[in-house]
């Protein structure tokens, strides 16, 4: 029982941490709440599929590719319908919805995509071993290494390269980042880059482990928020805590509690509302408070 | 018949004076009376029907409005108040037997408690967090519905509810007639004091609490407000469609909603309702292409906001009336000088 909770709230709470981060560092930088962040992460799972079924290249090839692809997918969109309605704070909202109401109709659509039916991707390496007697999947501790590469790179990046400074600075505080000769156009579309990488990453990460649904993004859209506002809008260290939190509570309702599959949301959702009841700005939110 | 042939004079001037000066006015009312009057040319089932949803809808995009356009709240679970007045109705109607026109108004004050509810925690939110925050409660709600099938019937939802009424036509009437008058009565709100200051606390809450404005109470007020209307939203809608299900919380309830009242255009009212008609009657439209229904309908909400981020009636509105610039009131764009104070118009 301890040991599924550990095993299983390790590896959701990794994934909601890749997807949180990124989700967090675009909103800092530019002021967007991307609806269709997860859209991103359902559409790289399935661009697996399509490369490693339909034109038959090899599993790790097709998982580097729908990455690269999915990213690219990502800026794109960025620059041609996000960007000219960043002024434009509800219009962001809706613009990024009918993104993702895109992707996940050209995946649903039967002659573009692969319908409304489940699909399954074969494990990057199968077997499994037992840790304290639970089954662990090699794909689990794989997801899990790669979940924790990822986002110590992430950190470094941040922190110790002048893009990082970049982009740190420009989340604070976008004229003055501007006045000091940051391109800051520039630093939101890497921002962007990044963020959508971070999500296919997540996606590419846990194709194996779940089955894919048209409708597969929904559920972490809901964490992702849930968790950037428990942690703090803004904040990497507030996101990966919350991420963290949150896939613990997650499992250990579903591993607990006997109809606990459909309460999983809610709870998470319960915990996040108490933290901002006591704290309005999240765990390590940066107080927006005088921000005009 | 003096008096009588007077209120005909002063309400001919009032129609003259307030609604045909305007453009946009004289659009509202004509598409009232073409809403009013469409059944004596068709009474087809399946278009009254469409017109029926589209009216239910604009009512829930327009209290969406009121509460995120107006007064700056912007929420994310706005079918909480839709999900909890359709529960509410369909369960006192089912068990306890009430009528309609009782259960819809108990349903829509079900769904101003749920706005108290969630209204008190969240006003010390603002933003984005409590974007975010609002977006909680619906998904909490819908586990709990889920985990009592008992009660709520779980996935299936609760059916076998009272009809509106025996006849299509007369359903369409109740429906169109709510959201007419709800539809106006949310409109004299906003052009009131009242929505004065839910129009100050949206563009800066700091200043206008330094005005001396208990914003806190205002803020609590708009969520009741749009509780009420979104209520008697869901009340209608199950009483029409007869099953009060989970889909009535749902998260893309809460993004439809959104859709409607940002692609008409935030923060008039009319926007949304128009948004709404216009966005139903598209889906409906598209269902010659079912396969990519979806994808068609979001490309053209994409693209028209990409071309009018204000939304689409905002846009319409600028191109054909402007500003006066001394006394802020509304003027045909034909117009050379202001109608009411004379002062150039450029």
């Amino acid at each position: 029982m301890v040991e599924r909770i550990i095993v299983y709230g390790l590896i959701d709470g990794g994934i909601y941490a890749l997807l949180a981060v990124g989700f967090t560092l675009i909103f800092g930088v530019a002021r967007i709440i991307n609806l269709a962040h997860t859209a991103f992460y359902m559409l790289a799972a399935y661009l697996i599929l399509t490369f490693a079924n339909s034109l038959g290249l090899p599993l790790v090839l097709s998982v580097i590719l729908s990455i690269i692809a999915v990213t690219i997918v990502g800026v794109f969109s960025y620059k041609l319908v996000i960007d000219p309605v960043r002024g434009h704070e509800t219009t962001i909202l809706i613009v990024t919805i009918a993104l993702a109401m895109v992707i996940q109709e050209t995946i649903a659509n039967p002659s573009i995509g692969y319908g409304g039916g489940f699909q399954g991707v074969p494990s990057l390496i199968s077997g499994y071993t037992k840790i304290l007697g639970t089954k662990v999947l090699y794909q689990q501790i794989l997801t899990f290494g790669v979940v924790l590469i990822i986002l110590l790179g992430t950190w470094a990046l941040l922190m110790k390269t002048r893009l990082g400074i970049a982009i740190r600075s420009t989340a604070q505080d976008r004229e003055v980042a501007n006045l000091m000769g940051i391109n800051v156009t520039r630093t939101g579309m890497i921002t962007m880059a990044i963020s959508v990488a971070l999500a296919a990453i997540a996606g590419a990460l846990v194709a194996p482990l779940q089955v894919l649904g048209p409708h597969m993004w929904m559920h972490p859209l809901v964490m992702v928020l849930a968790v950037v506002v428990l942690g703090g809008l803004g904040s990497i260290k507030g996101s990966l805590l919350g991420a963290f939190i949150l896939g613990f509570a997650e499992t250990m309702v579903v591993v607990l509690v006997p109809t606990g599959a459909y309460l999983k949301g809610a709870v998470a959702l319960a915990v996040m509302l108490v933290v901002i009841l006591i704290r309005p700005q999240g765990l390590f939110g940066i107080s927006f408070e005088e921000e005009r | 018949m003096s008096i009588i042939s007077a209120y005909l004079r002063r309400g001919y001037r009032g129609l003259k004076g307030e609604v045909l000066v305007l453009p946009s006015r004289t659009i509202v009312l004509l598409f009232c009376l073409t809403l009013f009057l469409l059944p004596l040319i068709t009474a087809h089932p399946y278009y009254l029907r469409i017109l029926i949803m589209a009216s239910i809808f604009a009512l829930f995009a327009a209290s969406w409005d009121l509460l995120s356009g107006f007064t700056g709240q912007i929420s994310f679970g706005h079918a909480l108040f839709f999900g909890v007045a359709a529960y509410t109705s369909a369960l006192l109607n089912l068990n306890i037997g009430l009528p309609p026109w009782l259960t819809i108004p108990l349903g829509a004050l079900a769904a101003v408690l749920a706005g108290l509810v969630i209204g008190v925690p969240c006003l010390r939110l603002r933003g984005a967090y409590l974007a975010l925050a609002t977006l909680a409660f619906p998904l909490i709600l819908t586990g709990v519905v889920f985990v009592i099938p008992d009660i709520t019937g779980g996935e299936l939802g609760v059916s076998g509810i009272d009809r509106l009424s025996s006849s299509r036509v007369t359903e369409y009437y109740i429906a169109v007639a709510v959201m007419v008058t709800l539809g106006f009565v949310m409109w004299k709100i906003t052009d009131s004091n009242t929505g004065i200051i839910f129009h100050a606390i949206r563009e800066d809450e700091l200043t206008a609490r330094a005005s001396g404005i208990n914003t806190t109470r205002y803020k609590l007020l708009a969520f009741c407000l749009s509780g009420l209307f979104a209520g008697v939203a869901g009340g209608l809608y199950v009483h029409f469609m007869r099953i009060a299900g989970p889909s009535t919380l749902e998260l893309i309830l809460s993004f439809q909603v959104i859709i409607w009242a940002i692609f008409g255009g935030v923060a008039t009212i009319y926007g949304p309702i128009a948004g709404a008609f216009i966005l139903v009657l598209l889906m409906e439209f598209l269902t010659v292409a079912p396969e990519i229904r979806m994808l068609l309908f979001a490309i053209i909400v994409l693209l028209v906001l990409l071309f009018m981020p204000q939304g689409l009636t905002t846009w319409v509105r600028d191109k054909i009336e402007k500003v006066c610039p001394r006394c802020k009131l509304r003027n045909i764009a034909t117009r050379k000088s202001c109608r009411v104070c004379t002062a150039d118009l450029d």
